[in-house]
């Protein structure tokens, strides 16, 4: 399933259409985003340097790593990028995104062909333009086209209101050299409107969900952190693909993170039950407002069950006119239609009782 | 197995000292604390580590909350002795205690106190870098201060100074131990900032006080969550008490103290 994102992003949109476009989604307990990127990024590459795929360069933006990170990595995965790579580009927001450093003094370049350094994150037209000529540079003016790809969106979001990185990010989507483009967003930082809005402007979202027993949904990020250690670096990655037609499919798979990178697999047959074992949020809640029958149906007064006979209450009310003498209940009813008068012997008779009357003969 | 090591030490990754003479090196280790349970004690221990005689590494403290006579009165008690590496050049200390910026304040070259004060760092490695070929350790104590010495700006430039000094641990293989306050944020649906600090940790350590309450043998409790997945031999998440001593601190697993 990680593949199916992976086919959709390299084969990119049909011409006059937005690029397909994916949202990477991790919390603080579950912080692998980088590794689903790292992921895509090197089946990207790989694809892109066998000729398999509809683009023919990559831009990367990286935010939260810096670029040596990433080329030790694709280094680690067998692809080689030397500063004459005609199919890379990357453009370095990490490194110095405020322009803090100071030039003069440590003479930091201005960065290779390969690696360009931006120095102004919140002017979100420069990045876009910077990204579009990074683009260019690596497949031409023509028809040519290429990924983009950011590593944290984050970054950005701190410093430009959302509005302002969903318009960057749509406009990305929809120039004409764009393939597809994908991002990674931690939701746990921002509020739940900015994760919808980026959501909204993506035509893939994946998800990854830690293996925590989240039973109450407001449990606060960190105290999650804590209690998926056992099981960090596992977990369940949802994918949810919207399709052309207005059709949304949803697809989950678990994924393991160790040393060599993320891997995924099919959820173990145990797990796919027909039924659910256990309760969503919704549910509980819902649940717990069923009023269950003889609880609560008073209102105040004491609860009272049927057992056959009349309560006590009701007795000490009647008590007196059946003391008077027991033909005055004859002469009440007598003028009506019909009734069933029955005077118990005594309380000793138990009115519905099961037990055997006849328990004790000896035959 | 070495007898001056203690459960954090190892928590840490130090008793490799041979395979890996600097377990910390490039990476970043939040302290939370909170008001019952003060985590300053983790400091004072791996400011003990670093300075070690049996290594090289040198170490940039960034004062916010006490001033140098303190730790060094602390350190003192530990064994180590912080003017000596002061002029050893393996200790620089930056006493920031009076440190205010604010919007108004900001200098001719328009780079906020903040910016400047990374500029500090950033020289101050480069000048260790080329003196000694060890580990630098960048230490602050504790970054909540530096939200307040920095608000009347912007809460953000915390952060900002934040993304810079992880840039260090990348770019010069620094590591970077920050001591915070976890409890100040209790109250936030979603404390950004103390988030923030998290997902930028390889190595959270989390001193708490015990869930029973106060005891006169058992100070509180350390969780250890080590956030690097390629170390898969050392587990990840440890817990582990302590009693704080006169000169030293006492750690052991719960419930294996006689």
């Amino acid at each position: 399933m990680a593949d199916s994102i992976f086919r959709k992003l390299r084969d990119g949109g049909e011409e006059g259409e937005l690029a397909p476009a994916l949202t990477i989604e991790e919390t603080v307990a579950s912080p692998f985003a980088l590794d689903v990127s790292g992921y895509l990024l090197a089946n990207l590459s790989s694809s892109i340097l066998a000729g398999k795929s509809k683009s023919q360069g990559l831009v990367l933006i990286t935010f939260s790593r810096s670029p040596s990170f990433y080329l030790q990595f694709l280094k680690q995965k067998g692809i080689v990028v030397s500063s004459s790579s005609k199919w890379i580009r990357i453009l370095d927001c990490y490194t110095d995104p405020l322009g803090w450093i100071d030039q003069s003094s440590n003479g930091v370049t201005e960065g290779s062909s390969l690696i360009k350094l931006h120095k102004c994150v919140s002017d979100l037209k420069r990045l876009f333009s910077s990204i579009i000529e990074a683009g260019r540079e690596l497949v031409g003016d023509g028809k040519a086209r290429f990924c983009v790809a950011i590593d944290s969106v984050n970054e950005l979001l701190r410093h430009s209101s959302m509005p302002l990185v969903s318009g960057l990010l749509t406009d990305l989507r929809s120039h004409a050299q764009v393939s597809s483009i994908f991002w990674s967003l931690n939701t746990d930082l921002h509020q739940e409107k900015v994760t919808n809005a980026l959501e909204y402007v993506s035509t893939m979202k994946a998800n990854l969900e830690p293996l925590c027993p989240s039973s109450d949904g407001k449990r606060n990020a960190l105290e999650n952190l804590f209690l998926v250690h056992q099981d960090f670096g596992k977990g369940r990655f949802h994918v949810r693909f919207k399709l052309r037609k207005g059709r949304v499919r949803v697809m989950s798979e678990e994924y393991h993170v160790d040393h060599l990178g993320i891997n995924f697999s099919p959820i173990s047959s145990a797990d796919s039950v027909q039924f659910n074992l256990q309760l969503s949020e919704k549910e509980r809640v819902e649940k717990e407002k069923v009023v269950l029958p003889f609880e609560h149906q008073d209102h105040g007064k004491s609860t009272e069950i049927y057992d056959g006979r009349r309560s006590l209450a009701d007795v000490k009310i009647e008590a007196a006119p059946l003391s008077s003498g027991e033909l005055q209940s004859d002469v009440v009813s007598s003028g009506k239609d019909g009734e069933i008068i029955y005077y118990r012997d005594s309380d000793d008779e138990h009115p519905d009782s099961d037990e055997d009357p006849d328990d004790d003969l000896d035959i | 197995m070495d007898r001056s090591l203690n459960l954090l030490d190892l928590a840490l990754g130090f008793d490799q000292q041979l395979l890996d003479p600097s377990p910390l090196s490039g990476k970043v280790v939040l302290i939370e604390d909170c008001v019952e349970t003060s985590g300053s004690f983790v400091l004072h221990q791996v400011m003990k580590r670093v300075l070690s005689t049996n290594s090289s590494d040198a170490l940039i403290f960034l004062a916010f909350a006490r001033p140098f006579s303190h730790y060094d009165r602390i350190l003192r008690k530990l064994g180590c002795n912080l003017a000596a590496q002061k002029t050893n050049n393996r200790l620089v200390f930056f006493d920031m205690l009076m440190m205010k910026c604010s919007d108004g304040e900001e200098i001719e070259d328009n780079v906020s106190a903040v910016a400047k004060l990374f500029r500090e760092i950033q020289e101050t490695v480069r000048k260790l870098r080329s003196l000694t070929n060890s580990n630098i350790t960048v230490m602050v104590d504790d970054m909540s201060l530096l939200e307040i010495a920095a608000t009347g700006s912007n809460s953000d430039r915390v952060l900002d100074f934040l993304h810079y000094c992880h840039s260090l641990t990348s770019e010069t293989d620094c590591s970077l131990v920050i001591l915070n306050h976890e409890d100040i944020y209790s109250s936030m649906e979603r404390p950004a900032f103390l988030l923030h600090m998290v997902c930028l940790a390889d190595v959270v350590i989390k001193a708490e006080p015990l869930a029973s309450g106060l005891a006169n043998d058992v100070h509180g409790q350390l969780i250890v969550l080590n956030k690097g997945i390629s170390r898969s031999s050392r587990s990840k998440l440890q817990n582990f008490q302590f009693k704080i001593k006169e000169n030293g601190i006492e750690y052991f697993y719960p419930g294996s103290r006689s």
